[in-house]
């Protein structure tokens, strides 16, 4: 029962580290806290690499208490340290292909904001404020934003495009579980070249902007929303029922894309609406229109062939 | 349409053999995009060609070990396993 207790709560402190770097405090082994502290902290890696050094001590006074005989107490100490030597050595170079702490900022979201945001991406006509708000410097998670890009919506959505896919071809008697893998590798590849793209149209354009690669990615991932809304509604109603549908769509996320990024890419003149003359502008005018326009091209040549 | 991430991978070095291939001295210069022809606006906006000849002089300059590396890789490959 102990040596059962122990070892749970053994693997808990290897997840502890991750939490400590959002938080001072030492909560408890709850696993809702993970989402809780992530939201407004900010990134605050700098406490981390501190709370890691007392992890092993912890662990092996974990081990002190499990059984007093002392050579097992030494293998009990000795294996946690490595442990964590290996933890700490494996999460620096993961930390530096993959920037974890950015990813969990856009992983931070809660109900409300995915349903508030599901509705902007299909109806943002209504909506006035664009703005995305700042907490001393730092962008507010998206739990308390609704302007904020998130990752979460876009995986999501990606997902379930592969599997509406699958449900499309498999109403048509073409499918096989191959063909989830193509589908899925096939959008993806789009997905990676469209980034790549507006990347380089932005280095060509010198836009001084904020927008980070997960943000270009964040966004161009919002497009399958309105992909698989078209789908459903294709499989449900008919070619006609898609078309409609796919239309709506297409305009919401070309609404949406300009809304969103005029103010991100434009100068702030311009991005309040007043015409500003100049080329520079001009030319981020031009370029956002045509991320904008590239939106709806790529969510009619996803899915066209998928509704026969 | 049935594109794969190898296929990417494939246009990605491609691309990239095409851009390390143009000669300085004579290509680029021919055409009027040498290295010394584009910086003529300083500091304030560069402008979309030097940008581009910035951008192909780097492709030179950082991509060209990593690109023999990666495209005898590639003649292997297609050897062994065609």
């Amino acid at each position: 029962m102990d040596y059962n207790a122990t070892q749970s709560g053994f693997r808990q402190r290897k997840l502890q580290p991750n939490m400590r770097q959002r938080n001072s405090s030492m909560e408890g082994p709850d696993g809702s806290q993970l989402f809780e502290d992530t939201s407004g902290a900010g990134p605050r890696t700098q406490s981390g690499y501190r709370n890691q050094q007392t992890e092993p001590q912890q662990a092996g006074f974990a081990g002190q208490s499990l059984l007093s005989d002392p050579m097992s107490n030494l293998a009990m100490a000795y294996g946690s340290s490595l442990a964590s030597q290996g933890k700490e050595m494996v999460d620096k170079n993961l930390d530096r292909f993959i920037p974890i702490s950015k990813l969990k900022y856009y992983f931070a979201v809660d109900t409300v904001y995915v349903g508030k945001k599901l509705g902007l991406l299909v109806f943002p006509y209504m909506h006035n404020n664009w703005e995305v708000s700042y907490q001393q410097d730092t962008p507010v998670a998206p739990r308390f934003d609704v302007n904020a890009p998130d990752l979460y919506i876009p995986a999501m959505s990606f997902i379930t495009y592969v599997l509406v896919a699958g449900v499309a071809l498999g109403t048509q008697n073409r499918f096989s579980p191959e063909l989830l893998g193509v589908q899925a590798s096939s959008a993806l590849v789009w997905l990676i070249m469209e980034v790549l793209a507006v990347l380089l149209s932005l280095y060509l354009v010198t836009v001084n902007t904020d927008l980070t690669t997960i943000d270009l990615l964040a966004f161009s991932g919002y497009k399958y929303v309105g992909m698989i809304v078209g789908l459903v509604a294709g499989l449900l109603f008919g070619r006609p029922a898609y078309y409609l549908s796919l239309l709506w769509c297409c305009a919401a996320i070309f609404v949406f894309t300009i809304r969103t990024l005029r103010l991100k890419l434009l100068s702030e003149a311009a991005a309040e609406g007043k015409l500003v003359r100049g080329t520079r502008n001009q030319l981020r005018m031009y370029l956002t229109m045509s991320i904008a326009a590239a939106q709806p091209i790529f969510m009619y040549w996803l899915t066209y062939h998928l509704i026969r | 349409m049935a594109f794969t991430l190898y296929s990417l991978i494939q246009t990605a070095i491609l691309c990239t053999n095409a851009i390390a291939v143009l000669h300085e001295e004579r290509f680029l210069s021919k055409v009027g995009w040498a290295v010394d022809q584009g910086v003529g606006g300083f500091g304030d906006d560069p402008g979309i060609k030097a940008q581009i000849l910035t951008l192909i002089r780097s492709v030179r300059t950082v991509m060209r070990v990593p690109l023999i590396i990666v495209n005898s890789a590639c003649i292997v490959l297609l050897l062994l396993f065609g």
